[in-house]
């Protein structure tokens, strides 16, 4: 084929472009992967049964703002890089600063306990259950996210696609167990919570070059 | 800036608007700076420049169907650069060529060159065209290759003008696949 010829087949009635459509699309991909971890959560896993207590309510809150925290920036940054050369323009250091408070107060809360607490607010009751729940829970936003990356956008570092795929799916996950999960310590939403998280983001970076080529 | 930025930004944002003149002349600059782009990549590791037309003209259908990614707040040419990097390194990979034997970062300007000479790639039209389901076939055949009005086309396949839109668009981006999948039917 000559490129002549392919041009003149490009250009014949061409239509004007929509530059808002992929925004859009992702947007809605971001929110529907949101409510399917939400309905997943509380179809397996159920409300927590003491929500009625302020401290029961308190922890959820804050559970609550580290996950949306970590989607909040990583949704930003995932804008971005779905668009070639998106990557560039991105340091994507800021995902790490929900992490990084949350650590800070983790240690602050082990640091006023004694030492004979540590044990149970690290390691809590239902580690398990969280490090099962969250990337089990995960893999539904992954799949829509990743779905509606590979339709719509042209990511041209697919490592960092997946890997922000792979938080904001994360993150969502941990929104719909923390409305589950009693376990109310902050070292442990911090190390259970974050842990998870970066472990779905290692899969979405790891998954991406394969998942997301066009 | 570059004036090359400058000039191929206002035809980029002319032809997201659907100005037909201001495309056509985007598309030939960019295939010229593609062209001697991936020329003298491929050159190096000794492959042809029919080779080198075929990702060419695979960057040139990508930019074509994926130009709704350029986000008209940011420079142009990074965006070009980044879509003809990407094919150029999914095309060693399939070819299974190392890459280091091609320097991608050297010329991180895909603008410094132009190169005019053109050849004929490897991939066939009609091959590509005979691939596509049915509907598809038939709206790009009329509306791209034809040149018949979208309204014209729909009354011959008896489809409505935005079905006979959609089958286009997705006619195009399943010859962009097929091509970027290096199946030359």
């Amino acid at each position: 084929m000559k490129t002549e010829q392919l041009i003149d087949m490009l250009n014949m009635n061409v239509e004007p472009v929509d530059g808002r459509r992929l925004a859009r699309k992702l947007r809605i991909a971001l929110a529907a992967g949101a409510l399917v971890a939400l309905f997943a959560a509380l179809l397996v896993l159920g409300v927590r049964p003491d929500l009625k207590s302020a401290d029961a309510l308190g922890f959820l809150l804050l559970k609550l703002a580290f996950a949306v925290s970590v989607v909040g920036v990583a949704s930003l940054y995932l804008m971005k890089v779905v668009r070639p050369g998106g990557e560039q323009k991105t340091h994507s250091l800021l995902v790490l600063a929900p992490f990084g408070i949350i650590a800070v107060l983790a240690g602050l809360s082990l640091g006023n306990a004694p030492s004979s607490h540590w044990r149970t607010m690290v390691v809590g009751d239902m580690w398990l259950e969280c490090l099962l729940s969250i990337p089990i829970i995960a893999t539904l936003p992954f799949a829509v996210i990743v779905w509606s990356v590979r339709r719509f956008a042209t990511p041209t570092d697919l490592t960092r696609t997946g890997a922000f795929v792979g938080l904001v799916a994360g993150g969502v996950s941990a929104m719909g167990y923390a409305l589950h999960c009693m376990d109310d310590s902050l070292p442990f939403v911090a190390l259970w919570y974050g842990g998870t998280i970066a472990l779905c983001t290692l899969a979405g970076a790891l998954l991406g070059p394969r998942l997301l080529r066009w | 800036m570059s004036s090359h930025e400058v000039e191929l930004r206002a035809l980029m944002m002319a032809s997201l608007d659907g100005e037909a003149k201001a495309h056509r002349v985007l598309l030939e600059r960019l295939s010229r700076h593609l062209r001697a782009y991936y020329k003298n990549k491929l050159e190096r590791i000794g492959r042809s420049a029919e080779e080198a037309e075929e990702l060419m003209q695979d960057a040139l259908m990508a930019i074509h169907t994926r130009r709704d990614s350029y986000d008209p707040e940011q420079l142009f040419t990074p965006w070009v650069h980044a879509i003809a990097r990407y094919k150029l390194i999914d095309h060693l990979r399939k070819t299974k060529s190392s890459m280091t034997d091609v320097p991608l970062e050297e010329a991180s300007e895909v603008m410094a060159q132009d190169d005019h000479t053109a050849t004929e790639s490897a991939l066939d039209l009609n091959r590509m065209l005979a691939a596509l389901p049915d509907k598809m076939r038939r709206a790009i055949q009329y509306v791209k290759l034809d040149g018949l009005s979208v309204s014209e086309a729909a009354n011959k396949c008896g489809m409505s003008e935005s079905a006979i839109k959609v089958s286009v668009h997705r006619g195009l981006n399943a010859m962009a696949a097929a091509i970027s999948r290096g199946q030359k039917a």
